[in-house]
C-alpha cells in the first residue's frame, strides 16, 4: 500500500519464554481506523504496546521483528521519541490527579519541560479538548482537577492529552470497555473525527464496537494475526474457519 | 428466642465490650502522662522560660532557649541529611519490587530500624566525635538522620507501592522521561503520604536522647555553632531530672511539657496535610 504509515515485519514478543506475539506482518494505512479484535489473552493489547514499545517496560519482556513508522523501525529510534509521535490511551482513564484539566492536556509538554507561551498553551488546550469533543463540557472548569470529570469525560480528556502532542498514530487499548454506553458511544463518534488527522488502532473485544467504528479489521487469536481485512468484507465474508467461528460467537 | 441463639448472642455482646474497654485502655497511659507532665509543666511555662537561659543553681527561673534552639538545629540538620537520602531509598524500592539490591536495602533498613538509638550514639561517638576530637551538634545530627532515615525510606516506600501503575504508563505513553515521570508524577500524586512520613519521622527523633549523649553532649550556654557541643531538649530534661535541684527539676518538666507539645503538634499537622494533599484518584 501507498499510504502506509505503520507496518510490521515478522514481529514477535515475549514474556519470557512466554510467546505471546507470533509473527506478525501487519501494514497500517493512514486516516483510517484499525480495529484489533480477538479473545481475551490473545496478544492483542501486547501487540498494541509494543507499537510505542510500551511493552519493554515490563519485566521480563523482550521483543523480536521490524515495526516500521514511516518505513523507520521504531526500534532503532529513542523510546521517547517514539512516544511522542505514536500516542495511547488507555483501558481505564488515567488522567494525573495532581494537576488540572489545563494542564493534563498539555502535560506532554509542561512534564517534558519545554518552556511555550501562555498564548500557545491556551490555543494547545482549546484545539485538543475541541478535537476530543470536550471542549463545550469543561471550557468554564479548565483550572479544576481533571478527576472530578465522569468516567467518560475522563477518557477523552486523556484522548485530548494524547493528540496533543500532534501525533502521527493515537493506539487505543480498549478505550470504551470502563465506560457505560452513552459515553462509549460518544468515544465511538470521536473515533470517526480523529481519524481525519490521525491513524488509530483501537483494541476492542466489542465485536459490534470493531463493526461499527474500524475501516479495516484485524483478528488475532492465541498470538497470530489469523485475519486482516476491510472490516465490510470481513464481518460479511471471512476467509479463515476462527475468524467465522469468532464472528458468529462459537467461541469467546 | 431459642436458648442457644440468646447465647450466641450474649457472646457476641461480650466480646463487643472487650473490644470497646480494650481500646480504651489503650488511650489511658497517653492521657495519664499529658495530664501529669501538664500539671507539673503548666505553671512553669511563660515567654520568659521560652527566650532565657538556664538560671545556675540556686536562683530561681531561667528558661531553656539554648535547648530550645538547639534542638530545632540538631533535627532541621538531621533532617537535611535524612530527607534526600531516605526520599531516594523509598523511591528506588517502590520502582524495584524483586532486585537484590533492594531486597539487601530493605533488609539492612529494617535492621537499622531496629538498631537501639544507644549503639548508633556510640557508633557516630566513634566515627564523628572521636576523629574530629570535640562533642558537635553536627554528630548530633547525623545519629539523629540514622535514627531518622528507616522511617522515611520505608513510608516513602510504601506509599508510592500503593499509586496506581496506570499513572506512571501514563507518563512514559507521553514520552516523558523515567525521571520526570517519577519526579513529577509519582512524588507529587505520593506527596502527602511521603510528607506526612518525613513529620512523623521528625516527631519521632526530636525526643531521642540516647543518641545525643555522646555527640551533641548537651551546653549550658546559648550555642548556634553547630561543630560544637549543643544543649537540646531531651539532653536538658535528662541531665536536670537526675539532678539533686528543685530548680532544675523545675526546668526539666517544663522542658519535657514544651516537648510532648512539639510531637502533638507535629501529629496534628500530619492528619491535616494527610486530609488537605490527599489526590483524589
Amino acid at each position: 500500500m501507498e499510504n502506509t504509515i505503520l507496518k510490521s515485519v515478522d514481529f514477535d514478543a515475549y514474556f519470557g519464554e512466554n510467546h505471546v506475539v507470533k509473527k506478525v506482518n501487519i501494514e497500517i494505512p493512514k486516516n483510517n481506523v484499525v480495529a484489533v479484535m480477538g479473545p481475551s489473552g490473545c496478544g492483542k493489547t501486547t501487540f498494541l504496546r509494543c507499537i510505542n514499545r510500551m511493552h519493554e517496560l515490563i519485566e521480563g519482556a523482550s521483543t523480536k521483528g521490524k515495526m516500521l513508522l514511516n518505513n523507520e523501525d521504531v526500534y532503532e529510534m529513542h523510546p521517547i521519541f517514539v512516544r511522542h509521535k505514536i500516542g495511547m490511551v488507555f483501558q481505564r482513564p488515567n488522567p494525573f490527579p495532581n494537576l488540572s484539566i489545563y494542564d493534563n492536556v498539555i502535560a506532554g509538554y509542561k512534564l517534558n519541560g519545554m518552556k511555550m507561551n501562555k498564548a500557545d498553551k491556551d490555543v494547545i488546550v482549546e484545539q485538543s479538548l475541541q478535537k476530543a469533543a470536550l471542549w463545550n463540557e469543561v471550557k468554564d472548569s479548565l483550572h479544576k482537577k481533571g478527576t472530578f470529570l465522569s468516567g467518560g469525560q475522563q477518557q477523552r480528556l486523556c484522548i485530548a492529552r494524547a493528540i496533543a502532542m500532534e501525533p502521527e498514530v493515537l493506539l487505543l487499548d480498549e478505550p470504551t470497555s470502563a465506560l457505560d454506553p452513552i459515553s462509549t458511544s460518544s468515544i465511538e463518534v470521536l473515533l470517526q473525527e480523529l481519524k481525519k488527522n490521525y491513524t488509530l488502532i483501537v483494541v476492542t473485544h466489542n465485536m459490534q464496537q470493531a463493526a461499527r467504528v474500524s475501516d479495516k479489521t484485524a483478528f488475532f487469536y492465541l498470538g497470530e494475526l489469523i485475519e486482516y481485512d476491510d472490516t465490510k468484507n470481513m464481518f460479511t465474508n471471512p476467509q479463515d474457519k476462527r475468524t467465522q467461528n469468532y464472528i458468529t460467537g462459537r467461541f469467546s | 428466642m431459642k436458648p442457644h441463639i440468646k447465647y450466641r448472642l450474649g457472646k457476641s455482646k461480650f466480646f463487643k465490650a472487650i473490644v470497646i474497654l480494650l481500646s480504651t485502655l489503650c488511650t489511658v497511659p497517653l492521657f495519664l502522662i499529658l495530664f501529669y507532665i501538664l500539671r507539673e509543666g503548666i505553671t512553669r511555662i511563660n515567654w520568659h522560660f521560652l527566650v532565657n537561659l538556664p538560671k545556675p543553681v540556686g536562683e530561681a527561673g531561667g528558661g531553656i532557649a539554648n535547648a530550645l534552639v538547639g534542638s530545632l538545629l540538631i533535627v532541621f540538620f538531621a533532617a537535611l541529611m535524612a530527607i534526600p537520602v531516605g526520599v531516594m531509598g523509598g523511591i528506588y524500592l517502590s520502582e524495584n519490587k524483586k532486585s537484590r539490591l533492594a531486597n539487601l536495602t530493605r533488609l539492612a533498613v529494617d535492621v537499622l530500624q531496629g538498631t537501639p538509638s544507644i549503639v548508633v550514639g556510640i557508633v557516630i561517638y566513634f566515627w564523628i566525635v572521636k576523629p574530629l576530637s570535640t562533642f558537635s551538634a553536627l554528630s548530633g545530627s547525623v545519629a539523629l538522620a540514622i535514627m531518622m532515615l528507616p522511617i522515611v525510606v520505608r513510608s516513602t516506600e510504601e506509599t508510592l507501592k500503593l499509586l496506581p501503575a496506570s499513572l506512571k504508563e501514563a507518563g512514559l505513553a507521553l514520552g516523558l522521561p523515567y525521571q520526570r515521570v517519577i519526579l513529577r508524577i509519582v512524588l507529587p500524586c505520593g506527596f502527602s503520604g511521603v510528607i506526612s512520613g518525613i513529620i512523623l519521622a521528625v516527631a519521632r527523633i526530636a525526643g531521642e536522647t540516647a543518641p545525643l549523649l555522646f555527640t551533641a553532649f548537651g551546653n549550658p550556654f546559648f550555642s548556634t555553632n553547630i561543630f560544637k557541643p549543643m544543649q537540646s531538649l531531651p539532653l536538658l530534661i535528662f541531665n536536670y531530672a537526675t539532678s539533686p535541684y528543685d530548680e532544675w527539676h523545675d526546668l526539666a518538666w517544663g522542658a519535657a511539657l514544651i516537648l510532648l507539645l512539639w510531637v502533638l503538634l507535629l501529629n496534628i499537622i500530619t492528619k491535616i496535610t494527610t486530609r488537605r494533599w490527599k489526590i483524589q484518584f
